[in-house]
């Protein structure tokens, strides 16, 4: 699937404006969007509703940084869902044995994350399309049952548990529901933007080259491994932070979390939304979210309904939500111009 | 546990352990491979792990070779397959018409799904096929939930299987499991045999290679893939019908079985059956000598197999270089 078909791939918009004027509208845009998130609690008082928000901050970040390697740069992934489980246990552990203040937790977090992804990445990279979904499966699997398996360190299948601590730091406490609320939302935010900021960089068209075709872009004098495996530890650190945010959210990890099904989720959210646009996934993790809470209270036999969900995706509109809408309204534009 | 409903989706197969037993007894292990009787039990149980996977690997394996799709869902039809068996059982008594009606009735399964709905998902996105197979995993698990109730449910060893247990070198060997090995033996003899001399075999060989030259000779490939899918189904529904009296059935059942197959056809080679066959008694045997060196890690053992497997040759033991 190194070449993706030509209607799925974006159109490249005639350049409206300077770089500049792109980068700060994404800013205005980011901003905008953590003030009307940020403003939610004022409005409304449900817990349920800033829980809603909380979980798909985790999963957005999750599935976003899934789709810089399936959307941008045709890795289907396969074991994207170990580093969420990695960093909600790198998190989880280096708050509950160590006691540091988080930032610290969440920048070791990351570290930790940047080297077993390089490592791990430098491995995967090599392979192409459906050896690469199974190597990365398989690292999955292995992740997850070490968890199992080293029971004195991780808890083994209970879990991380006994809360994860939450320590104030600067008037910031995590512990109050409204604090970890808008700290979740600031995350998603900040990853989304330096994930928007990755896929528009030149280093992001290049992805996209690798993608359309790899052999045209080595031709070029890129490295391609090279190109792979920054992409590749890259995506790993955003679905690490998802990991985090999962992490405290839930006060615990499990071992779920590494589980592959994660990553299966993940293929789903970005499948749902569609992976030509940089949101499609966000409005896939927001989607599925609603789906599995609806379905859920009203039938035990959720899978039927959301089989059907995906099949009426798959081979109804056989592309994503959003990339739907996006050709809707190029078709439409098409049409109002005469062509 | 306040993990999101993402997670009801599946439960996944942990075994329960304490927590105080060592997750490596390195003792064990070498006190059964010294001992003749420990070492016959656990290969045959070894065995029949890997011969059930087999059953299961060469079906996705074959589905791989020839329509190249892979295909997510095809646990569910071993999981049928345990239920049409066990069903048919209870109504009829008789073990060879369990038998039939498992592997008969995936058969018909197999044909149905592919024609309805994956063969609308050919030449798409890999993807695309991947999330309709996933979909149908997801519904044919609740469909087992409706039809049979959530709980485990057994079918019994037959009676004519509850004879006294063969001692082979000290080791104890039930029956049922050399008819086990028996059955997936002559399976894998009569595929490799029917593909590679009969004309249908060479025929659906061709469709693998070239469809669309197959096509223009008059042949109907729609006919060759709706039958390849449902052998495939068939096979897995026999896996599961054969499992049945030994494995206690639930919903999601046939989830860990189509991962290990998976495994199996990544490290023997996808669309080999002979890689199938020997991927799948390395795995076997990996299991049931793993559960004694690394009891907690027996499913780790075969990941780091796989692992190793594909790094230093990515397309498998067996595998073809990709064209």
């Amino acid at each position: 699937m190194t070449e993706l078909e030509a209607g799925r791939a974006e159109r490249l918009a005639p350049a409206s404006g300077s770089a500049a004027f792109q980068r700060y509208r994404d800013v205005l845009i980011a901003l905008i969007a953590f003030a009307v998130l940020a403003c939610l609690p004022l409005l409304s008082g449900s817990k349920a509703l800033l829980d809603f928000v909380i979980r798909c901050s985790a999963y957005g970040l999750f599935a976003t940084s899934l789709n810089l390697l399936v959307g941008y740069t045709g890795l289907t992934s396969f074991g994207h869902g170990m580093f969420f489980g990695l960093g909600a246990y790198s998190f989880g552990l280096i708050m509950q044995r160590l006691g540091v203040p988080i930032p610290v937790a969440f920048v070791a977090t990351l570290a930790i994350t940047a080297v077993i992804a390089a490592a791990i990445g430098a491995i995967c990279v090599r392979l192409k399309e459906i050896y690469f979904a199974f190597v990365t499966l398989a690292f999955q699997m292995l992740i997850h049952s070490m968890i199992l398996s080293w029971a004195s360190f991780t808890g083994g299948d209970q879990g991380l548990r006994g809360g994860i601590p939450r320590p104030v730091f600067l008037g910031i406490d995590l512990a109050n529901h409204v604090h970890l609320y808008v700290a979740s939302c600031a995350l998603l935010i900040l990853g989304l933007l330096a994930m928007r900021q990755i896929a528009q960089s030149p280093f992001g068209y290049t992805l996209r080259m690798i993608r359309d075709n790899a052999a045209r872009a080595s031709f070029l004098g890129i490295d391609v491994w090279r190109a792979k495996l920054t992409v590749f530890v890259l995506a790993a650190l955003f679905a690490s932070m998802g990991g985090m945010v999962m992490a405290l959210f839930v006060s615990g990890a499990y071992p779920e979390f590494a589980y592959w099904t994660i990553s299966g989720e993940g293929i789903f959210i970005n499948m749902l939304g569609g992976v030509s646009t940089f949101l499609g996934p966000m409005v896939g993790t927001v989607l599925l979210l609603l789906l599995n809470d609806t379905v859920t209270r009203f039938t035990e036999y959720h899978g039927i309904v959301l089989g059907v969900v995906i099949l009426f995706f798959a081979l109804g509109l056989r592309k994503g939500l959003l990339d739907f809408v996006a050709e809707w309204f190029a078709h439409r534009r098409d049409a109002v111009e005469g062509r | 546990m306040t993990v999101s409903a993402v997670f009801v989706s599946f439960s996944a197969p942990y075994q329960a352990h304490d927590n105080e037993s060592a997750s490596v007894d390195l003792d064990a292990l070498a006190g059964c491979l010294s001992s003749s009787a420990c070492l016959v039990t656990q290969t045959t149980s070894g065995l029949i792990i890997g011969m059930l996977l087999f059953l299961v690997a060469v079906g996705l394996t074959l589905i791989f070779g020839v329509l190249k799709v892979v295909n997510f869902s095809h646990g569910a039809f071993y999981m049928f397959g345990a239920y049409f068996a066990m069903t048919a059982y209870h109504l009829t008594e008789s073990f060879a018409l369990a038998m039939l009606a498992g592997a008969a009735g995936t058969a018909i399964l197999g044909l149905i799904f592919e024609r309805v709905f994956m063969s609308r998902v050919y030449g798409a996105d890999v993807l695309m096929q991947l999330l309709v197979c996933y979909a149908f995993v997801l519904i044919f698990d609740d469909v087992v939930r409706i039809i049979w109730g959530p709980e485990f449910k057994s079918m019994g060893m037959p009676s004519a299987f509850q004879v006294m247990p063969l001692f082979i070198a000290g080791g104890v060997v039930p029956p049922y499991y050399l008819l086990l090995i028996g059955v997936a033996l002559v399976v894998a003899i009569v595929l490799g045999i029917g593909l590679s001399r009969s004309r249908i075999g060479k025929v659906v060989r061709a469709a693998a290679h070239n469809p669309g030259m197959v096509s223009a000779l008059g042949i109907n490939t729609g006919l060759i893939y709706g039958g390849v899918f449902a052998l495939g189904g068939m096979l897995a529904g026999l896996a599961g019908a054969l499992a049945a009296p030994v494995r206690s059935l639930t919903p999601g059942m046939g989830f860990s079985v189509l991962i290990e197959s998976f495994i199996v056809t990544v490290i023997g080679g996808m669309g080999s059956i002979l890689g199938a066959l020997i991927g799948a008694l390395l795995l076997g045997l990996i299991r049931s000598f793993g559960s004694l060196g690394f009891p907690l890690f027996t499913e780790g053992l075969m990941y780091l197999f796989m692992v190793i497997v594909l790094v230093s040759k990515p397309t498998g033991l067996f595998g073809k270089e990709a064209a």
